[in-house]
């Protein structure tokens, strides 16, 4: 009989295979036994790749980084509801977000940690779709994904999953990007049309039908920032737009550089669709959720040159300049309506749309 | 027609605009009052106070629900909600963080722990009650004449459904009379009073224009009945100018593709099947108002929360500090108010301006606050 037991890193050594057609997590999933090492090895590491976690040590170790070079980190939680809408999924999101994040640090996305918080009873299926969704997310970007960890809740205690990722970058020698570097006179560009995340999410979880489906933006901005950064290293500011959208990230950038901000509401691109969507909705497309587009503060003699290498790229082909960087210590964010009058670009006031990302 | 594009025509507007300030050239004052808070919003959000000649002033109006709904029936609310065990209050968003007294609010009443939950519709309130028919379920029901109807069609529904956990608890207020109150007492001083209204978009829809023909005759003031497009209100503030040039004060329809002179007449019939006027009712800030709201109707009476739970009324006064009653008589701006921008902001209102996007002062907050101080009215 003993001949007949599996060996140990067989198929069937952790026991009977995982049903990814109609199987469901379940609370030993993430007891730490073998039903979780099963998980992590035949659906976590097949969709992720190369992760440290394959070694099956605690920890991932690094290599050193070039001379001069800092480190950059970035985490971020991803509860969005529905967890597949229109262009994308909670895994790919998870992904890009924190690329993103790192990406408009000026440095260059390297590695990503995932933490899966499981509710009991999540179909597997689904579970494998959003981490391939998310290991296709982060080889695309060449990212690698060093360390994860799964837990399990019991039901009803979650959502179906959320997903808790870090992400570390290389910030090269002498790069300074930052909230607190906007000077009067910089212009501010936007790499694209906003609002797409946010709408899209709304109309799938509201079950809105719009003549035309939004779609979400969500994309990796690194190769974006490349092209950028090398055709205006006189960047002072880079943000993705995410939750609280356009208007909160000027905001913040205002608050943090102790500046004002005067935009033009006629040049801010925003799709014909999500503005439809948006005025039936009663919501303001400046304060909707964007997971591709970056807010590029820069010196405006750079300009031009920074607008030209965005639209050169797929990601940006719609960048425009939409403002100035002004004086203003109480950093007021204003804009001049398509009517030809003034008015404030508040902060957003209560939540516009809970679990957008 | 695109009405985001065709309505928010920046060029349009700056023929407007010059059309407006030529109109308004041999007078030296106007204050016109945009009744409505989504006109409010709208001046607001498309900054086009800008456009305006100083000389006119646009005086924010009683017209946002959430605003007007006096203190004490917000007690009477969440009292029911947290007395009663087991008892599920719904009402609209704009509505679970108006202040109420000592601080309360529904919201609040909701971290005690009482079932507040917000709907989008009186037929969600009803879906409720049919989904937990071991429960009371309590709409709290408040709005204009635009809101009115579908609370009507829902207690008619009940009651042919014979639903006896589902009651409202009713709210809803009469914009004529407001409009009437307000050019009775001849506010705002010194300028002779209102020279013209901005008269309700949505509202009309349902009552006609021919609503506001009494109001418009016995005060002898213009009204002129405006879309919420950008564009509609320049056009109404001409249409305005015009009339009071002209020594006119006629009821006109600048909302034509939304608005007839006799309104939704089936809207109107499920109101008066299912409402009764109330002899009098507080607005906040207004003060009581004869015949300026509704009842239900005493065969609905078992739908009817107040007769239901028997509820009584009390009057509650505003904070001190707050200035919301002299903002809503159009007395004063937002930024007359102490505690504007300091004690009372979006995030913590304390008066009811500051609550819904369509009070004046929220819109102030929102839009406006970049601005040193209000322009005053040239002449004034």
């Amino acid at each position: 009989m003993a001949g007949s037991l599996p060996k140990a890193g067989s198929r069937w050594s952790l026991g009977r295979p995982l049903d990814f057609r109609h199987g469901r997590v379940e609370m030993s999933h993430g007891a730490g036994g073998r039903a979780t090492t099963q998980l992590v090895e035949t659906l976590f590491q097949t969709a992720l790749g190369d992760m440290g976690t394959q070694t099956g040590d605690d920890g991932a170790v690094l290599p050193p980084l070039a001379p001069g070079e800092r480190l950059v980190m970035a985490c971020d939680g991803h509860v969005v509801s529905p967890l597949f809408f229109p262009g994308g999924d909670i895994g790919c999101l998870a992904a890009h977000g924190t690329i993103n994040d790192v990406a408009v640090m000026g440095a260059r996305p390297l590695y990503l940690t995932a933490s899966f918080i499981l509710e009991e009873g999540f179909p597997l299926a689904d579970l494998q779709r959003v981490a391939v969704s998310l290991g296709r997310a982060c080889r695309d970007a060449g990212v690698a994904v060093v360390a994860g960890d799964t837990k399990v809740v019991e039901r009803g205690k979650g959502d179906g999953v959320f997903i808790a990722t870090t992400g570390v970058g290389a910030l090269p020698a002498g790069r300074n990007i930052g909230g607190r570097q906007a000077r009067p006179g910089d212009a501010i560009l936007i790499s694209g049309t906003v609002g797409e995340h946010g709408l899209a999410i709304l109309a799938q979880r509201e079950h809105l039908q719009f003549a035309s489906e939004i779609v979400s933006d969500t994309a990796p901005l690194h190769t974006l920032i490349d092209a950028l950064l090398a055709a205006a290293p006189g960047v002072h500011v880079m943000r993705d737009p995410t939750r609280g959208g356009l208007a909160t990230v000027l905001n913040e950038i205002a608050r943090q550089s102790g500046v004002g901000i005067d935009l033009d509401e006629a040049v801010i691109p925003v799709r014909a669709d999500v503005a439809a969507a948006c005025e039936l909705l009663g919501l303001d497309p400046l304060y909707a959720a964007n997971e591709g587009k970056v807010v590029v503060v820069v010196r405006a003699a750079e300009a031009d040159a920074a607008l030209a290498a965005l639209r050169a790229h797929p990601l940006g082909r719609q960048a425009t300049r939409i403002g100035t960087v002004i004086e203003d210590p109480q950093g007021f964010v204003q804009m001049r309506t398509r009517m030809g009058g003034r008015r404030l670009v508040d902060w957003l006031t209560g939540e516009q749309l809970p679990r957008i990302c | 027609m695109n009405y985001l594009t065709a309505f928010r025509d920046g060029n349009l507007a700056a023929t407007m605009a010059n059309a407006i300030r030529e109109a308004a050239r041999n007078r030296p004052s106007f204050a016109f009052m945009e009744f409505c808070g989504g006109h409010t919003h709208a001046i607001a959000r498309h900054g086009l106070l800008d456009l305006l000649p100083p000389s006119i002033r646009m005086i924010h109006g009683p017209g946002c629900p959430v605003c007007v709904l006096p203190i004490g029936r917000l007690d009477m609310a969440i009292d029911l909600a947290l007395g009663r065990p087991g008892l599920i209050l719904c009402t609209y968003g704009d509505c679970l963080r108006v202040p109420a007294s000592g601080g309360r609010s529904l919201f609040g009443a909701r971290a005690q722990g009482a079932d507040v939950r917000m709907v989008y519709s009186p037929a969600d309130a009803l879906a409720l009650a049919r989904s937990h028919p071991r429960r009371q379920v309590v709409f709290l029901a408040i709005g204009f004449e635009t809101t009115t109807p579908p609370t009507a069609a829902v207690v008619q529904a009940a009651a042919r459904e014979g639903r006896d956990n589902f009651s409202v608890l009713c709210n809803h207020v009469l914009t004529p009379p407001a409009m009437a109150a307000i050019l009775a007492s001849g506010v705002p001083s010194g300028g002779g009073g209102i020279d013209g209204i901005v008269g309700p978009g949505h509202v009309s829809t349902v009552t006609g224009g021919r609503a506001f023909m009494e109001v418009s005759r016995r005060y002898r003031k213009p009204v002129v009945i405006a879309g919420f497009e950008p564009l509609d209100l320049l056009q109404a503030v001409l249409m305005l100018v015009s009339q009071v040039n002209e020594g006119r004060a006629d009821v006109e329809n600048e909302f034509s593709r939304g608005v007839t002179a006799d309104g939704n007449r089936r809207a109107q019939a499920l109101v008066q099947d299912v409402f009764i006027l109330r002899e009098t009712f507080e607005w906040r800030g207004l003060g009581e108002i004869p015949e300026s709201a509704l009842r239900l109707h005493p065969r609905y009476a078992a739908w009817d929360a107040e007769a239901r739970f028997g509820l009584v009324g009390r009057r509650v006064a505003d904070a001190k500090a707050c200035e919301c009653g002299a903002i809503l008589r159009g007395e004063k701006g937002p930024t007359d108010c102490r505690i504007f921008g300091t004690a009372c902001t979006p995030e913590t209102p304390v008066g009811a301006c500051m609550v819904s996007a369509e009070g004046a002062c929220a819109a102030h907050f929102h839009y406006g606050r970049f601005r040193p101080a209000p322009v005053a009215a040239a002449g004034a």
